[in-house]
């Protein structure tokens, strides 16, 4: 990420949300403890109690905040990279503060190592920072998708203010004010501070460019678009009503557009306001309350998987400054690729265009079996470097088992969710789908398992270079 | 006189702390209205303060039965356009 000082990858460096390096190795939870909500957002659907959708503010039971502790204490435990214990509803953690701040109060106390956070829509931002502060919370995320009441009225039809529903434009003004209010008040406590803001086409869309500038403006130190999820099953406003979402195509033009100012998050997963686990997994079936309440978590419990963590977090965190401290001696690393691949010595570093690539990642590596992968980390790749800008989620193409017999029509989805991408990199990939892929236009490459990322990526895209395909555009690929 | 909660709340907890008169009680399958606490906020506020923030249209009702939150009057979603929604849900 451009134009982090240390200080803040310090604060962010273990946290998967904050960090696109830190994601491929630590882990976060969700607690729902916080159900009251004081807005309506047109995305939003206040049925939210579902266990198959994955999809912000969706979860399959609510906790009281001593639940939301122990099952914390439980989680943290049996995985040890876990970092972050974050609040994100299903309502707006701000308008629950007793349920929110207990459960912060009790965990800053029995599990200190744990980074907490919270999101909020912003409407009672401005009340809580200071108690905020208090509990050492140093990550808040704040969704902003407007700076205009105009565009606003489009996408709020009310919050609850001051006694009373209001409705429209005010509505939309009033809450735009706490929002921005709020956002200066945490910048001016040295609070970090993320904006999130939902991409609606036509909507405000182009307005985001301008929202980002802002928020850059005032000292949010990263912004992350996401694309408007929509189903007319899911009972939202813009699902009944057939608002469409952006392409992967559009979301990734918003966020190259936002980017010229603004650190963009481009790692985001929409994930459930319960969720467990590393982001892109969710291990949430495996804590239920039922299961958590039949475990002994005492304090000796708790103090052994702290240092458990501690020493993972350790090793973790060294070989991060490690690969850093390999990634700012430029020459010898540029010099291996060229020794590695046998670049011809004449090719010239500014010739050849980017080019899309989708990973089945793990762990920051090539390291996932194609038919495995639950979805695809997409980069931009030139042979400066390799950039993360965005994922695709997909169906299991091969669960192992007796069901594969519909793997046709799954391989079929992958192959339009990798859309625009010229380039797959896995471990290891079948022959049926090989032929598949390559017949769809894209280039299947299991050549080089359990290396990094980037190094693989930037590889592949030299011998594409040097085999005379990036002097031109990308081939228009038929999408069925 | 006294409001209540029927059985399409979602059990979200926004309207409990509201309640002027601690009326509100969490129970199952939906939180109720203790109907003898209940003034209906008069004389504290202009609204009833549950379902001023009540999301649930329909969920709150007066005693004559009829709901304090029109359909459509909250998600601005046509009770027409939503009926259409879930008879194309249904004919998948």
């Amino acid at each position: 990420m451009n134009g982090m000082s240390d200080d803040i990858r310090r604060r962010v460096q273990d946290h998967p949300c904050y960090s696109e390096e830190a994601h491929h190795h630590f882990a976060r939870m969700h607690a729902a403890v916080a159900p009251a909500c004081n807005i309506q957002c047109h995305y939003c659907n206040r049925k939210y109690d579902c266990a198959n959708e994955s999809r912000p503010g969706v979860v399959s039971e609510l906790l009281t905040p001593e639940q939301a502790v122990k099952k914390t204490l439980a989680v943290a435990a049996a995985i040890p990279r876990m970092s972050v214990l974050g609040i994100a509803g299903p309502g707006d953690p701000l308008a629950n503060p007793e349920r929110t701040f207990a459960t912060f109060r009790s965990l800053a106390e029995m599990a200190p190592d744990i980074k907490l956070c919270v999101s909020t829509n912003g409407l009672a931002l401005p009340d809580s920072v200071e108690e905020l502060a208090q509990h050492n919370i140093d990550h808040v995320t704040i969704t902003i998708n407007c700076v205009d009441p105009d565009v606003g009225a489009k996408i709020y039809p009310w919050i609850f203010w001051k006694n009373q529903r209001v409705f429209g434009r005010e509505a939309a003004e009033i809450l735009i004010g706490q929002q921005q209010k709020g956002l200066e008040m945490l910048v001016a406590k040295g609070i970090l501070v993320k904006v999130n803001s939902v991409m609606i086409p036509g909507v405000n869309d182009e307005h985001l460019k301008e929202v980002s500038r802002i928020v850059k403006a005032k000292g949010a130190f990263l912004h992350n678009v996401m694309p408007l999820i929509a189903e007319a099953e899911h009972g939202t406003f813009y699902g009944v009503m057939g608002q469409r979402s952006p392409s992967p195509d559009e979301l990734k033009g918003l966020q190259d557009a936002c980017e010229g100012d603004m650190n963009m998050m481009r790692h985001c997963r929409q994930c459930r306001a319960d969720a467990v686990g590393l982001l892109g997994e969710d291990r949430g079936a495996e804590f239920t309350m039922e299961k958590v309440e039949a475990m002994v978590i005492d304090e000796e419990f708790s103090r052994a998987a702290m240092a458990r963590r501690k020493e993972l977090r350790d090793k973790v965190t060294a070989e991060m400054d490690a690969k850093r401290a390999r990634a700012r001696a430029p020459a010898p690393v540029q010099q291996q690729v060229i020794t590695l691949h046998r670049r011809p010595a004449s090719a010239d570093f500014s010739a050849g265009r980017p080019v899309l690539m989708a990973v089945a990642a793990k762990g920051g590596l090539v390291a996932e079996h194609f038919g495995h992968a639950r979805e695809f980390l997409v980069y931009e790749v030139t042979g400066e470097g390799a950039k993360l800008v965005g994922h695709r989620k997909t169906d299991l193409y091969c669960d192992g088992g007796d069901t594969c017999g519909d793997g046709e029509s799954v391989l079929a989805k992958t192959i339009r969710a990798l859309e625009g991408c010229e380039v797959v990199l896995c471990s290891k990939i079948g022959f049926e789908p090989w032929g598949q892929i390559e017949a769809a236009g894209i280039a299947p490459n299991g050549e080089h398992p359990m290396e990094e990322i980037g190094t693989a990526a930037v590889a592949v895209w030299h011998e594409m270079l040097a085999a005379g395909k990036l002097a031109h555009a990308a081939p228009e690929r038929q999408v069925a | 006189m006294a409001l209540e909660i029927i059985e399409t709340c979602v059990n979200c907890w926004a309207c409990a702390p509201l309640c002027p008169n601690k009326a509100i009680v969490e129970a199952k399958p939906n939180f109720l209205i203790d109907a003898d606490k209940c003034t209906e906020c008069l004389g504290d506020f202009a609204d009833a303060q549950c379902a001023a923030i009540c999301p649930i249209e329909g969920a709150i009702v007066n005693e004559l039965n009829e709901p304090l939150n029109a359909p459509g009057s909250l998600t601005g979603i046509p009770p027409e356009r939503w009926a259409q929604a879930q008879r194309e849900i249904a004919a998948r």
